[in-house]
């Protein structure tokens, strides 16, 4: 009984005032869209960066002009440190055809052959890669890191690129989580408003529940409802705007472009969830803010 | 605040010693058979609005049962005493007891509980301009909590006894000022508070009319309900032999507990006696 007469009036007041009802409507559906996009973006490139962050290996790249002789002369010279476990030697030729399966077209285009000749070092444990990579940049005269052989290009254990994908992550973490904080205020004040207009149409109402002796709460519960009804609908229209895209986009880009589907991200039914709570979340704290403001019980 | 407040009022009541009567023992014996409960009692109630006085040390009790006129001009403080009853104002000194309980001690969780008690009219009608006669009398049902089955079986009662059962359906732009007054009234008598308080209920309306709602007051009256009527209609007032509290300035200049009426003067007889040009000499006097 009672919530069916909160929920006929919420339904009557979201009709009456349909042009602010669907600004507030509109403003959650790209919040939630904005969400329902970045959520599974920003745990694809976390992925991306544990995926290189796991493999713990030190790279040490030969110059360009290295020969045989000084590729035996480093080998010596890892093998030497302490706690390395293996050393594998990647010739430029390999490393061309491993890089070619990801882009053929790409390195097809580039002719010749950039890649250095490269030793792959493998620790005891993944622990000692700090140390490793010390050992074979011991400081030189200069006191900045040199390189254990005049062959050697360059050492890497991926920390660098660990960051640099790091880097990336945060960006896009920090962007969607600006847009968000900003699309979400937004919807806030566009519900907030919402009621408050609602409010001021329906006041004669609200002044007669008052004189008969309605509850606070009775009088705030249709405007309530009304709000996390504009919220859910925003949501709801956003989930059917990302099932269509996921459907119909994503689903067979994915079989074809496997990259999209390494990355292990939010499952379709989590992420309806999520929405439709922050949806909710979201109107609820709008129609609280006009109804304090405004609605004096 | 809010405390200080109450402190200082209860210092007050301490030092209120003599027992208030404002009544004059003509009504006395009229109203002993009702007990002598007062409903109403106002003890050196003032209200100071920004400075302006609303209402200034004013003293008086109303008893159950009784009819009571507020008369005054416009700004003398008629709806400052109104909107006190209710609690939609807190006074700025003094006591105010409706019903046995002190206004000031009821928690605002509770204020809706205690609205529920009185029924309030006013001039504008305050109806809902699309919901139907039924529907806007079953509004005040439906959010105090009354379930379906009370409201089936309240409103079409009270209705009848408003005179509205040939408007149910009707909305209230098809009804006159008179009818809309008379939902209103409904509306406000639905749950039979014990008080009903009006303010200015027969503003907007013409002198016929007016007889009607007045009579429809008194019928409301005679069920046990005390009633308190503010207006400035000073002709009604004086036909219709009621006590009178009068207002001047937001102080009580007189308290007219004329006895010159019998309480148990059908409303027909009323009627009649209202309608009559000029009104005779009442039969007890």
């Amino acid at each position: 009984m009672r919530v069916g007469f909160f929920l006929r009036e919420a339904v009557r007041a979201t009709r009456r005032s349909s042009a602010s009802s669907f600004a507030a409507v509109a403003t959650v559906l790209v919040t939630m869209l904005m969400l329902g996009v970045f959520i599974p973006i920003v745990q694809a490139t976390n992925g991306a960066a544990d995926t290189v962050r796991s493999r713990v290996e030190v790279d040490v790249y030969f110059k360009s002009n290295a020969t045989k002789a000084d590729e035996a002369r480093v080998r010596r010279k890892i093998l030497n440190v302490a706690h390395v476990k293996r050393v594998m030697f990647v010739p430029k030729a390999q490393a061309l055809k491993q890089q070619e399966k990801s882009d053929p077209a790409a390195y097809q285009l580039l002719g010749s052959n950039p890649l250095p000749d490269t030793f792959q070092v493998i620790p005891t444990n993944p622990q000692y890669v700090l140390s490793i990579r010390n050992a074979l940049t011991p400081n030189g005269a200069n006191g900045k890191p040199g390189t254990i052989d005049r062959s050697v290009q360059t050492v890497s254990n991926k920390k660098t690129d660990t960051k640099k994908i790091l880097q990336v992550t945060n960006l896009v973490t920090i962007t969607a989580a600006v847009l968000t904080v900003l699309l979400v205020l937004a919807s806030v004040l566009l519900i907030a408003n919402t009621i408050r207009l609602s409010l001021y149409s329906r006041r004669r109402e609200v002044e007669v529940m008052k004189l008969v002796g309605a509850t606070d709460w009775f009088i705030r519960w249709p405007f309530v409802i009304e709000g996390v009804v504009v919220g859910a609908a925003g949501a709801v229209l956003a989930l059917v705007v990302l099932a269509l895209t996921k459907v119909f986009v994503l689903d067979p880009l994915a079989s074809s472009w496997t990259l999209i589907a390494t990355p292990k991200t939010i499952s379709f039914v989590a992420l309806v969830g999520v929405l439709m709570g922050a949806g909710v979340l979201v109107s609820a704290l709008g129609s609280g803010l006009s109804l304090r403001r405004f609605l004096r019980v | 605040m809010a405390i200080s407040s109450r402190h200082r009022s209860r210092t007050r009541r301490r030092a209120v010693t003599a027992p208030v009567t404002t009544r004059a023992g003509g009504s006395e014996s009229a109203a002993a058979g009702r007990g002598n409960r007062s409903v109403i009692e106002f003890r050196n109630v003032s209200k100071l609005y920004a400075g302006d006085v609303g209402l200034e040390h004013a003293t008086f009790s109303i008893r159950s049962g009784e009819f009571v006129f507020l008369v005054g001009s416009t700004g003398s403080g008629k709806s400052t005493v109104m909107r006190l009853l209710i609690k939609e104002l807190e006074p700025t000194d003094g006591t105010i007891r409706v019903a046995g309980h002190d206004l000031e001690r009821i928690k605002r969780k509770r204020v809706p509980y205690f609205r529920r008690n009185v029924g309030v009219v006013f001039q504008d009608f305050k109806l809902l301009q699309n919901r139907t006669v039924y529907d806007n009398v079953a509004y005040a049902l439906k959010v105090t909590g009354g379930t379906r089955k009370e409201i089936r079986a309240k409103v079409p009662d009270i209705l009848r006894l408003t005179g509205l059962s040939t408007k149910l359906h009707n909305l209230p732009t098809q009804l006159s000022g008179g009818e809309q007054q008379r939902v209103s009234i409904a509306r406000a008598f639905v749950n039979h508070p014990p008080l009903l308080l009006a303010d200015e209920p027969t503003g907007n309306l013409d002198p016929d009319t007016s007889i009607d709602i007045m009579r429809l007051l008194y019928r409301i009256n005679r069920t046990g309900t005390t009633v308190l009527v503010a207006t400035h209609d000073q002709q009604m007032v004086d036909k219709m032999r009621r006590r009178v509290l009068e207002l001047s300035r937001g102080r009580i200049v007189r308290d007219e507990a004329a006895g010159r009426y019998t309480r148990d003067e059908t409303t027909r007889d009323l009627a009649n006696r209202l309608r009559a040009p000029s009104a005779p000499p009442p039969g007890v006097m």
